[in-house]
């Protein structure tokens, strides 16, 4: 297929897909509009389960089995990249990849900002119930604050504080306690991801039942597989070189 | 005015597409997906928008009342993004192996699948 | 619909455009991070503080960083 045709063909495309979006956009409530029936329910639920984050409710307590599949899901693709990125046979993994020294600044600045980040995403996940935040955010907020190590210093740095074997395990951890207060579920009352604890009284730290329980597991998972992918593509990128090649 | 909202996410889904047609690149087929992704996300938002409605957090401030735009579409969102670029690393994972083993990443150049 | 919400959406339609219209892929990357930002803006004022949290860590930092990690490694490759 020559260029050309390609061209017309995706113009094509694009206005077919134009015109059906418009007529759909067309037919729809008005941007802003009062009419969410979905709010309507969702609402009182949270509030009866004690979650004053109705999100972090909607995602942990009402409809935890879509979080499970999207868990499942960012479990595949960590577990993919790391068979992917390993090297192969003709390759070896060096151990130092050399080092560079950054700017005095910006060494200050992640070693000032790398403590505080941590203690930022922690407080994230852990309070996802009250706040907005929750185990998504707060995992991912871990995993790249780790990484200002990287940015200030030096990549061995780093690694001794990222020991791999742990980080492994702490992802499966966390998925597996995520499905396992799902069995805990069924085990209380008979419905696989119920929400087994007592509400609690709202707005505080202990309340919202499970959904606290199911933060910290969704956090760890989060925060583990993405320091994972990280980590092989940095080795990828310093540590892996093709047998006999300068590069 | 109304569906202006709407608009702008289906013109950045497109728009993603169409970048994705016309790269040369496959990091950059890769990114211009990820437009196209933020693009439903706009989407799915403004669906749940409310005007002059407050966010669905309740604290000490603001007491649990049903003027609150819609948390369900903000659940969807929330764990795509995070999923999505898991997803986004496995396809740059794939497009590093095949800069190893075909050398190029040029999509018009990967013509055959080789063994 | 307000004025900032209209505004918002122009500069996410218009970062949108300039990610994918920039040819080289290590400029995108950085483009991409602007994106994720102007992304973030929007969604805070379309009142999802949740939405916001996670796209600002997400399309501002994580995919950034992969995307030029990734480069760094396919061009010593050529």
């Amino acid at each position: 297929m020559s260029r050309s045709l390609r061209w017309v063909v995706l113009g094509v495309g694009v206005a077919g897909i134009g015109v059906v979006l418009l007529l759909a956009f067309l037919g729809m409530p008005d941007f802003g509009s009062t009419h969410h029936p979905y709010r309507d329910l969702a609402v009182p639920a949270a509030v009866r389960h004690g979650t004053a984050n109705v999100v972090s409710s909607v995602n942990f307590d009402q409809r935890a089995i879509d979080t499970l599949g999207e868990e499942t899901i960012l479990f595949g693709s960590v577990l993919a990249v790391a068979a992917l990125l390993r090297p192969a046979d003709d390759e070896e993994q060096q151990q130092d990849p050399g080092s560079r020294v950054p700017l005095q600044a910006t060494r200050l600045f992640g070693y000032v900002l790398m403590p505080l980040t941590l203690v930022v995403g922690i407080d994230i996940v852990v309070h996802g119930h009250v706040t907005p935040g929750g185990g998504f955010q707060g995992g991912v907020v871990l995993a790249t604050g780790l990484h200002l190590l990287y940015v200030a210093g030096r990549y061995r740095s780093m690694e001794r504080l990222r020991p791999m074997p742990l980080v492994e395990v702490s992802e499966a951890a966390g998925t597996a306690a995520f499905a396992a207060l799902g069995f805990a579920g069924i085990g209380v009352t008979g419905s696989f991801l119920a929400n087994v604890l007592p509400p609690g009284s709202f707005g505080q730290l202990f309340s919202a039942g499970a959904v606290p329980l199911f933060n910290v597991a969704v956090g760890l998972a989060v925060a583990s597989g993405c320091v994972v992918m990280l980590a092989k593509f940095f080795e990828q990128v310093f540590l892996v070189r093709n047998e006999g090649d300068g590069r | 005015m109304n569906i202006y909202a709407y608009i702008v996410a289906g013109v950045l889904v497109v728009l993603g597409g169409v970048g994705i047609a016309r790269s040369r690149d496959l990091v950059h087929a890769i990114v211009c997906l990820s437009v196209s992704q933020s693009g439903t996300y706009v989407l799915l938002l403004a669906i749940g928008f409310q005007q002059g409605a407050a966010a669905p957090v309740f604290g000490s401030t603001s007491k649990p009342t049903k003027n609150v735009v819609d948390p369900v579409v903000q659940a969807m969102t929330l764990t795509d993004i995070v999923v999505s670029a898991t997803v986004t690393a496995l396809l740059l994972a794939l497009a590093i192996q095949i800069a190893k083993t075909h050398g190029t990443v040029d999509p018009d150049e990967l013509t055959a699948l080789e063994g | 619909m307000t004025v900032l919400i209209a505004i918002a959406l122009t500069l996410v339609l218009a970062g949108g455009v300039a990610v994918v219209f920039s040819r080289d892929p290590q400029r995108q990357a950085v483009t991409l991070s602007v994106y994720g930002m102007l992304m973030t803006l929007l969604f805070f004022l379309l009142a999802a503080p949740d939405v916001a949290l996670s796209q600002v860590v997400v399309g501002t930092v994580l995919v950034p960083l992969m995307v030029m990690l990734a480069i760094r490694k396919i061009r010593g490759h050529r």
